[in-house]
């Protein structure tokens, strides 16, 4: 079982945790293709990439950069810098 | 024991414990700490087994847990290794790959067939024409295979412990022990771990005669075992590499899971048979198997020798056999003399012919070996022309290593061939790796030891945060010790290159010609490498056969990689004990008191249904009673809900308190419906959707305060809805707090036409329609304790979930019971619910969905307000669904008084032929007095059909009648209505 050298609480058994990917945002005023796009498909390029995380023991999200090709942690990342409001999205007549 | 020495002074046997066991029918006996094997070859006995395909005779081969031809069977297991398997009292083995006995095998004929077996052949020969395969299918099943399974079993478990360490050496060699020790000095936390019962390794066997051994032994041994820092694991492999240095250590007892900063392998090399013809005969053997046996058990492996070297280390065993009282007649030398060091000058010394340039051409015997046929050889082939023969009964093989590697591919380690060793020997280590000893190409005891010294310090350097890369080749030896082809051609073949699967050195050469000249694909087409032993002994040679053959260098030819587990790990061990934590709710005592039926939900026990207490004190009776007192104690408490009342423990529901000033605009994210107009006091239906738009979850959510709010969650949802919740905060950057109550509040759904009477007389709360409405949410107190009464209909009835401190539970719970007892009060489970909620057409979150339902599906649409509502999550996937529903969720009936085979939970709707839904719940309505269900149904058909076809069980079709929902009480009546009158 692989550990995960967290910044903030150290080494845990990623057992402990939830992935959900890569950080994204809901694109507003979305053509249905670009919805469709942004539900459906993932850009997995290997790379440095910001996750989110959520380690179950403590009920905590986070959110990770870490390099997917060499599986290193390099830090994490304010959510300050990721927030986004929720779009105003109207249905098409 | 005809065959056993005198003591050895490094003996693992006991001589004052006589073990008696039966192989094959007859009597044997051994010592405690003898193998099943040396048992066996100690009493003469030297065939144990029979090959995989050709049945041929077998005997020892390594005495290292590579002896696949040894498998023996008993009662309770098969694959018992003979090599390793320690002999106890009473045992009763048979060989396990034979047709008749051992001595007697009917199968033997197929030997005389190998030629017309070739490679390939049964992926050739039986796959056309394809209505004979079933036949041919048949017969290969019943000779393939080794040993048979009892299947009269029972479960054993065997915990599992968690290890933590430094540094993790894998190996008690010389090299092994020198590491563990320089790191413990050095002040890390040590594990040693090895495979054998004794630590040692080839210290033990292959040096026991040299004298200068003896005191590094001796020191060596005593350290490691007074050592704080080392704990030392005998008797466990590590059966394979994971990342971050997780190696599972497998023991008699179960497994122990070390995780490691650092590992270094010290895992040797293991021996390598020399290829030539009749080279798997009972009396050829490994030279360090010969020495196992004479220094472990003091078994003499045979009277009269030759030896086949490539090596010094052939020379040693040759001395060993002289001290053993082997008559040793000639050593066979693949290369000069003047390459070998001293145990080559003392063989010679003590007058034993030595042929040099000189190769087994073939071994001669029929059920064991006779004598061997010796021809020159020039480093490539052998001249049958020139030959000369040894009358012998003993043949050992030393002519080369490969190493033990296995774990050093898994962690992503790069190996390369060293050309002058001619050895796969470590390239580049990755991080927190070490490799020393032998298996990095240490080989004399000084360069071992050294050796160890160095990993063991860059191991600790590592640990410090220091990088320290001493040079991996520092200890390595000048001189080689494996031959680079120790492989005989010969006309007529049987020069065996894997014992395991029976793989003659031309069906290599076929498998290449057929163009299978990758190693990969050799690997697979032969088989080569994939019996028990996984190439441990025939991986090396088929590499360098493949490089032969295709002209390229070991390295261009590159090797198959050995993944976990080393050696065969029993799945008792694997299964670990059953480890699954149960939630039990505040209530739990009194059901288990009131004959209960208890139910897995997620981590939660729930009541099923209960038995009353004399009925459940019998239900031990007949099973087909049992299903009638189930199905009976079930619709009585769903009667009891609609006709007086009832009381549910609904602890397990989620239970999440949301509360800041961004508290409404974060429910109206995750929440379909909008949440920020529910008026305190009350409460609305909660149904959350994905991105994609598919059903997730359901409850309810209510309003305390303007900025404080109440969430319930399905049990099975809890921690998710929990999760999501606070994800949107962090994602929106909200002002909200969250807390997690599912587990310290209690939950309770009090159910039937005379709850609110019962009610009442217990709370403050003012209960009337006029204060209290449907919906409605009220905080107050019930039997003393703060409670938060809910007023829902999903049973169908007036009702009222009562939430409460989990303390106060079992008391307010007991006065419910006592006080309504007089209304005919009963306790309901988990199955009366999802009747009542049935009847009233309310679906179950992924019981009547899947993961792919979207509430239009599920006739939903009133939850998904496109317009009202600027966003919630799912929303823009949702108004593209609205247009494009394919399927819907319907209601059907069965006809009263059905009585033929009823359908099932996921049997298949059929319309012309194809598959045109499924049903996704069905139940008896004690209300209704018939079958009734839910079915996910294609458009259009859902929308029109009056009848439909259910294919259930065995393949007959049952018609049923799609009707509207709810079934029971339609407009609703009997939820909002004042019924205390009428009941």
């Amino acid at each position: 079982m692989k550990l995960l050298d967290c910044p903030g609480i150290g080494k845990r058994p990623i057992s402990e945790f939830d992935y959900v990917g890569a950080v994204r945002i809901p694109p507003s005023d979305a053509d249905e293709a670009t919805w469709a796009d942004y539900v459906f498909n993932r850009d997995n390029a290997p790379g440095v990439m910001r996750e989110r995380w959520y380690h179950r023991p403590t009920g905590r999200w986070f959110i990770l950069e870490r390099n997917t090709l060499t599986d290193e942690v390099v830090g994490l990342v304010d959510p300050a810098d990721v927030r986004y409001k929720e779009p105003n999205y109207e249905v098409p007549a | 024991m005809k065959y056993r020495l005198d003591p050895q002074p490094l003996e693992w046997i006991d001589r004052r414990e006589s073990v008696s066991f039966r192989f094959e029918g007859q009597s044997f006996s051994g010592f405690s700490g003898d193998s099943l094997s040396s048992a066996l070859l100690a009493s003469g006995q030297k065939l144990l087994g029979r090959s995989f395909k050709y049945h041929r005779p077998r005997g020892v081969l390594s005495m290292a847990n590579h002896d696949v031809n040894a498998l023996f069977q008993s009662d309770e297991a098969t694959n018992i290794r003979g090599d390793v398997t320690p002999v106890s009292e009473g045992l009763d083995l048979r060989a396990c790959n034979v047709n008749g006995s051992l001595a007697n095998d009917k199968d033997s004929y197929i030997g005389l067939l190998s030629r017309f077996l070739p490679v390939g052949f049964y992926y050739k020969a039986f796959h056309k024409p394809k209505k004979y395969f079933p036949f041919w299918e048949k017969i290969i099943r019943e000779k393939a295979g080794l040993g048979e399974i009892s299947t009269d079993w029972s479960a054993t478990r065997q915990p599992k412990q968690y290890g933590f360490c430094d540094v993790l050496v894998i190996g008690a060699g010389a090299s092994g022990m020198s590491a563990a020790l320089t790191a413990a000095d050095a002040g890390a936390d040590v594990v040693l771990v090895d495979e054998n019962p004794h630590i040692g390794g080839s210290l033990d066997y292959q040096l026991a005669n040299v004298k200068e051994a003896a005191a590094v032994r001796a020191d060596l041994k005593t350290r490691v075992r007074s050592h704080a820092h080392i704990r030392l694991l005998e008797g466990h492999y590590a059966a394979g590499w994971y990342t971050d240095h997780y190696v599972p250590l497998v023991g008699a007892d179960g497994i122990v899971k070390m995780r490691a900063e650092q590992v270094i392998m010290a895992t040797g090399v293991m021996e390598q048979p020399s290829v030539f013809r009749n080279n798997d005969l009972p009396g050829v053997m490994l030279a360090s198997a010969a020495q196992r046996l004479i220094t472990r058990y003091a078994v003499k492996p045979g009277q009269r020798a030759v030896v086949l070297t490539g090596n010094d280390e052939g020379y040693r065993a040759a001395l060993d056999l002289l001290e053993a009282g082997i008559e040793v007649a000639a050593v066979i030398d693949l290369e000069w003399l003047d390459k070998r060091g001293p145990w080559a000058e003392q063989v010679k010394a003590k007058n034993i012919p030595i042929l040099e340039q000189s190769a087994i051409y073939e071994a001669k015997g029929k059920d064991a070996l006779t004598g061997v046929v010796v021809g020159e050889f020039d480093g490539r082939g052998c001249d049958s022309g020139l030959t000369r023969k040894f009358a012998c009964d003993l043949l050992l093989m030393s002519v080369g290593w490969a190493p033990a590697s296995q774990m050093l591919y898994q962690s992503g380690c790069k190996l390369g061939y060293d050309k002058k060793a001619h050895q796969i020997l470590p390239r580049a280590l990755s991080n927190g790796q070490h490799a020393c000893g032998r298996l990095n190409g240490a080989f004399t005891l000084e360069q071992r030891l050294a050796d160890g010294e160095r990993a063991a310090k860059d191991a600790v350097a590592q640990l410090n945060g220091e990088s320290v890369n001493m040079d991996l080749t520092l200890h390595r030896d000048s001189v080689a010790h494996s031959h680079d082809w120790p492989i005989i051609r010969h006309p007529k073949g049987k020069n065996f290159l894997d014992i395991d699967e029976d793989l003659q050195l031309k069906d290599l050469i076929n498998a290449a010609k057929e163009g299978f000249d990758n190693i990969e694909l050799m690997k697979r087409f032969s088989t080569n490498g994939m019996g028990p032993s996984q190439g441990k002994h025939s991986n090396m040679n088929g590499i360098r056969v493949l490089a032969e053959i295709t002209g390229k260098s070991i390295d261009e030819t590159g090797s198959t990689t050995a993944r976990p587990m080393f050696h065969p790990v029993p799945v008792s061990a694997m299964a670990g004990r059953r480890f699954r934590p149960e939630r039990l709710t505040p209530m739990h005592q009194w059901h288990l008191d009131n004959g209960v039926q208890l139910m897995e939900a997620g981590q939660w026990m729930r009541p099923e249904y209960y038995l009353p207490v004399s009925e459940a004190g019998a239900s031990d009776a007949a099973g087909a009673g049992q299903i009638d007192q189930r199905q009976q104690a079930i619709l009585q408490e769903v009667q009891a809900v609609r006709s007086g009342l009832g009381l549910i423990d609904v602890s397990t529901l989620g239970k999440i308190e949301v509360m800041g000033p961004d508290a409404a605009r974060l429910l109206d994210v995750v929440y379909t419906m909008t949440m920020s107009t529910i008026k305190i006091g009350m409460t609305r239906y909660a149904l959350a959707v994905d991105d994609s738009g598919v059903i997730i979850d359901d409850g309810i959510v209510g309003r305390i305060a303007e900025d404080r709010f109440y969430v319930t969650a399905t049990t099975s949802h809890a921690a998710a809805a929990f999760r999501t919740l606070s994800l949107k905060i962090q994602e929106l950057g909200l002002n909200v707090r969250l807390a997690n109550l599912t587990g310290s509040m209690a939950a309770m759904n009090l159910a039937g036409p005379a709850s609110r009477k019962l009610l009442s007389g217990l709370t403050d709360v003012d209960l009337s329609e006029a204060n209290f409405p449907y919906l409605g949410m009220r905080e107050g107190t019930l039997c003393g304790y703060p409670v938060r009464l809910i007023r829902v209909g999903f049973v169908g009835e007036l009702g009222y979930e009562i939430h409460l401190p989990a303390a106060g539970a079992m008391e307010v719970w007991e006065t419910l019971m006592r006080e309504g007892q007089s209304a005919g009060i009963r306790p309901f489970g988990v199955e009366a619910q999802r009747i009542l909620r049935l009847e009233k057409g309310h679906i179950i979150v992924g019981q009547d969905t899947d993961g792919l339902t979207n509430p239009f599906e599920a006739n939903m649409s009133w939850a998904v307000p496109l317009k009202s509502k600027p966003w919630f999550t799912g929303k823009p996937s949702l108004a593209l669904l609205k247009a494009r529903c394919q399927r819907k969720l319907i209601g059907f009936r069965l006809p009263q008084g059905f009585n033929g085979q009823l359908p099932k939970e996921c049997h298949l709707i059929i319309e012309n032929g194809e598959i045109a839904g499924r049903i996704t719940s069905i139940a008896y309505s004690p209300s209704l007095g018939r079958t009734i269900g839910l079915a996910m149904v294609d458009l259009p058909l859902a929308d029109g059909a009056t009848e439909l076809k259910v294919r259930v069980d065995g393949g007959a079709m049952v018609s049923i009648e799609p009707c509207p929902t709810p079934f029971y009480d339609a407009d609703g009546a009997r939820q909002t209505a004042d019924l205390t009158e009428v009941a």
